[in-house]
């Protein structure tokens, strides 16, 4: 089926089988690679994109369910890496093999979003839903209290 | 689908960050047009370039170098190692350092000028160092001579530091000598420096690898996107070893997008790392149509003798095993068999098992290739990869394509974790087999469950240690009986039969079990998964003669200075007490793998209903050396959550042949909420060698957490996962 995705500020015209999950249709069709494919259950969160600004698990949502909607992807959070949490990922050194990293960021700024100043416990329970197998959590809380701390 | 047009020129390309900076990528004649090229952000530069003093580096006017590493950054910070190895010789500020992946093909083509190309067995700042700081000391002692020879002065009169040049008044850039040094020929390469004598090693340094890394600009083999590429979606036989009966493709062939299935022919009957499996493949012009349509295809497998093995078959003929005189042994020290049968039932038994564990690596192994058997180019392969060593990537692509070396191109991507899977798949077989079939680029990508059922696991191991002890309460006869499987039974022997304790009557055996299930390295292999036997067991054997368990480890060891400094740190920093009220424990361990003696303290606190709480781990490594402190504690938080994700909630199931728990809803890794605090502290040698980092802190934290919960609780965690076990008490 035809229908067009908000994504990044840009319209994309797409003809795919309407249960074709969004990550293939940013990977694929789009061609926006930094959306990762994990686990395809919702499970690692490496697919991690926005949907009207909350975080979303992009292999478990149709694409055609999220037509009309704001999509912003890790390509979209800033046009120059300078977005906050971007900013305190480097600073902080977070990412070893990085794969899970673009979802871990686009969690941790939805998070951000709402929740300017969050407790340990309100980064547990937004932050559970991405898998990290080279084991950056440490890091990954020190740069969203840092990203906090810069307003 | 368009036809494949070819660009003459072509990139991938990642960001540079400022002060050190990372790029990746070649100038490759003929490689089809990348478009994940166009997503990358405005950032990214061509390759700084300039003279090439060596295989290793060049030098632009500008004194920017380029550093070239073979090796693979899958995670590990292998660009910023080698990058700080090279620039401590050459003597330049971090700044001017710029990093790529260096070229397979040359390595192949013109004799190793990499040496060695595979990157695993945390061997990289271990026993590469020599030939990597040699790259370093070699160009600067050219720029040396470069300099001494327009000056008129000698080479010795010519200093070479932080990417300047000067004798007397004479002062000049590295980048103003850099044509002129790569035409020097030295009569002799100079020396490296002493260990310990370095500016630049030792320090902390950022991994140069992190912009593009936060902006979704990173390539992975998963990310790469030719143009006319198709995507394949394959399935090799659910039980290891069976084969591919048959496939009905006509029932899937009018689905959108499908193009093709392809079977995959096994053609060794024994199968060794990356040789190809019998599967099927359906390619179809995405993924997602490709993956639906495999899943929705009929195929008949023959799943031949694999289909008897289980985890509890294996675990009770293992378990029998451990009851009896194993054919296998190696009599270490004196002979413990008379001892131990005068004791009678006055002996110390310990039995254990840890389970087969997965890598799952975030980025399944996917792999992308271009084989071109016709048109202007051909023969000729590109391809990019899952791998840990692209040289050997790219003998599999000549091998299976029957296209020479010389015209195969295997392309440098970052990794999304590697772990020791990466050379064990064939996915790169698999894609240069598909491309070649269906004459397209094609990119082949696991799904989790496959990846999960198809790679080289971690081995189980089973093990038992009986043990009598002296007057003083020490040991006098010690028996170690292990079985592993018998893919490669001697995984067993790491750490069980090269301990380092000091028993004067000391005997290892080893039973084996059969399995069709295929395995591997996998982060710290052998130790990672022994050491929860072997050093709960040393708990139990001291405890049992009254003694402290870091007394007994210090009383052990003694002379043996490697494990005396982590011993003796570990006690005079941990804090590390038996004397706690019981539902609070520590538990201490230490293993010595990779060249490295690492030790782990693990405090714990249990509630009365069995809720596990740990509360810190510190590690106490001794690698005699270390490069990059930084780096070296990124690492160990990360093999920290790496083991303890298998300890606490792992354990690959296996029924009829084949793994049951193939994705992450039942194969549990940890996540964020229980990610312990973690403290690295060191206890270094610094004497004249150097130990790996990257695995080393992973195999003792498993035994220090059980031995911790044996303390808050009375009760011995004899296997894993201990989510599995009640940890209550009263």
């Amino acid at each position: 089926m035809s229908f067009s995705l908000n994504v990044n500020g840009a319209s994309h015209d797409v003809d795919v089988e309407a249960e074709t999950p969004l990550l293939w249709v940013l990977r694929d069709t789009i061609g926006l690679t930094g959306t990762k494919y994990g686990c395809g259950i919702a499970q690692c969160g490496a697919c991690t994109v926005h949907v009207d600004g909350v975080a979303v698990k992009s292999c478990n949502v149709s694409a055609a369910s999220v037509a009309g909607k704001t999509i912003t992807t890790i390509e979209g959070l800033s046009p120059d890496g300078s977005h906050k949490v971007q900013k305190a990922w480097v600073e902080n050194t977070v990412p070893q093999c990085g794969y899970c990293q673009s979802g871990q960021i686009m969690s941790a700024a939805a998070l951000l979003a709402t929740t300017p100043a969050p407790t340990d416990r309100e980064i547990d329970a937004a932050m559970a839903g991405n898998i990290c197998r080279c084991g950056t959590y440490p890091a990954i809380r020190k740069a969203i209290h840092d990203a906090a701390a810069m307003g | 689908m368009n036809e494949m047009t070819l660009s003459r020129r072509s990139f991938i390309r990642t960001a540079v960050t400022a002060g050190g900076g990372m790029i990746l990528g070649f100038v490759i004649p003929g490689v089809p047009k990348v478009l994940a090229e166009g997503v990358l952000p405005e950032a990214w530069k061509d390759p700084a370039g300039g003279a090439e003093i060596n295989a290793w580096l060049t030098i632009d006017k500008n004194s920017i170098v380029t550093v070239r590493c073979p090796h693979t950054e899958m995670g590990q910070g292998a660009l910023t190692s080698v990058a700080m190895m090279v620039a401590e010789e050459l003597n330049v500020p971090w700044a001017n350092i710029r990093t790529v992946l260096a070229d397979a093909n040359r390595h192949v083509t013109q004799g190793e000028v990499y040496v060695n190309m595979s990157t695993g067995g945390s061997n990289l700042v271990r026993n590469r160092h020599p030939h990597i700081m040699q790259a370093g000391a070699s160009a600067r002692e050219r720029l040396r001579e470069a300099a001494a020879k327009k000056w008129k002065v000698t080479r010795d009169e010519v200093k070479a530091e932080q990417g300047v040049l000067t004798a007397g008044s004479n002062t000049g850039t590295y980048g103003e000598f850099a044509a002129d040094a790569a035409k020097v020929k030295l009569d002799a390469e100079p020396s490296i420096k002493a260990y310990g004598d370095w500016w630049l090693v030792g320090t902390s340094v950022p991994r140069i690898d992190v912009a593009p890394k936060v902006d979704g600009s990173a390539i992975y083999p998963i990310d790469v996107r030719l143009e006319g590429m198709v995507y394949a979606a394959v399935r090799a036989c659910p039980v290891p070893g069976g084969v591919l009966k048959s496939f009905n493709f006509d029932a899937i062939k009018d689905r959108p997008g499908v193009i093709a299935a392809v079977e995959l022919k096994q053609v060794k009957e024994k199968l060794a790392n990356a040789d190809l499996r019998s599967a099927i493949a359906v390619v179809a012009d995405s993924f997602y149509r490709a993956k639906t349509a495999l899943d929705l295809m009929p195929v008949e497998w023959d799943f031949g003798a694999g289909v008897q093995y289980s985890t509890e078959g294996m675990d009770a003929a293992a378990r029998d095993l451990l009851g009896k005189p194993a054919e296998h042994f190696e009599a270490v020290r004196g002979d413990p068999l008379p001892l131990l049968e005068a004791a009678g039932d006055k002996v110390v038994v310990g039995d254990y098992y840890r389970p087969y564990e997965c890598h799952a690596t975030m980025c399944p192994p996917t792999a992308v290739a271009h084989v071109q058997t016709t048109g202007p180019l051909a023969p000729r392969v590109d391809l990019w990869t899952f791998t840990q060593n692209v040289a050997a990537a790219l003998l599999v692509a000549a091998d299976q394509s029957g296209i020479d070396p010389q015209n195969c191109y295997v392309h440098g991507t970052f990794q999304g974790g590697g772990f020791g899977n990466g050379n064990g798949v064939d996915v790169p077989r698999q894609a240069v087999e598909i491309s070649k079939q269906v004459g397209r680029p094609v990119k082949v990508i696991w799904t989790r469950e496959e990846d999960t059922t198809q790679a080289r696991t971690r081995p189980p191991i089973w093990s038992r240690g009986i043990t009598t002890l002296g007057d003083d309460g020490l040991p006098t006869a010690m028996l170690i009986r292990a079985v592993g499987e018998e893919k490669n039974p001697a995984y067993a022997d790491r750490g069980n039969l090269n301990h380092p304790y000091m028993v004067a009557n000391f005997r290892y055996e080893r039973g084996v079990v059969p399995t069709n299930i295929p395995i591997g390295p996998n982060r710290a292999p052998g130790n990672n998964s022994n050491a929860y036997g072997l050093e709960q067991y040393i708990d139990e054997v001291a405890l049992a003669g009254g003694w402290d368990p870091l007394d007994w480890r210090i009383k052990m060891t003694e002379g043996n200075e490697r494990w005396q400094r982590v011993l003796l740190k570990m006690k005079e920093v941990c804090g590390f007490t038996t004397d706690l009220p019981k539902g609070r424990g520590m538990g201490v361990a230490v293993v010595e793998s990779h060249g490295s003696t690492v030790g782990a303290c693990v405090t714990v606190e249990v509630s009365r209903r069995g809720a596990l709480f740990i509360e810190k781990v510190q590690i106490i490594s001794n690698s005699g050396y270390v490069l990059n402190p930084r780096n070296a504690e990124e690492q160990v938080s990360g093999c920290v959550a790496w083991e303890l994700s298998h300890v606490l909630y792992g354990g690959l199931r296996v029924q009829g042949g084949r793994i049951q728990n193939v994705n992450f809803d039942n194969y549990k890794l940890m996540r964020l909420p229980d990610m312990p605090v973690v403290e690295t502290i060191y206890a270094n040698s610094e004497d004249q060698w150097w130990g790996g980092f990257g695995e080393t802190a992973c195999p003792p934290t498993p035994p220090a957490l059980a031995n911790a919960i044996f303390f808050a609780t009375g009760k011995r965690v004899r296997s894993t996962p201990i989510i599995q076990h009640d940890l209550s008490w009263s």
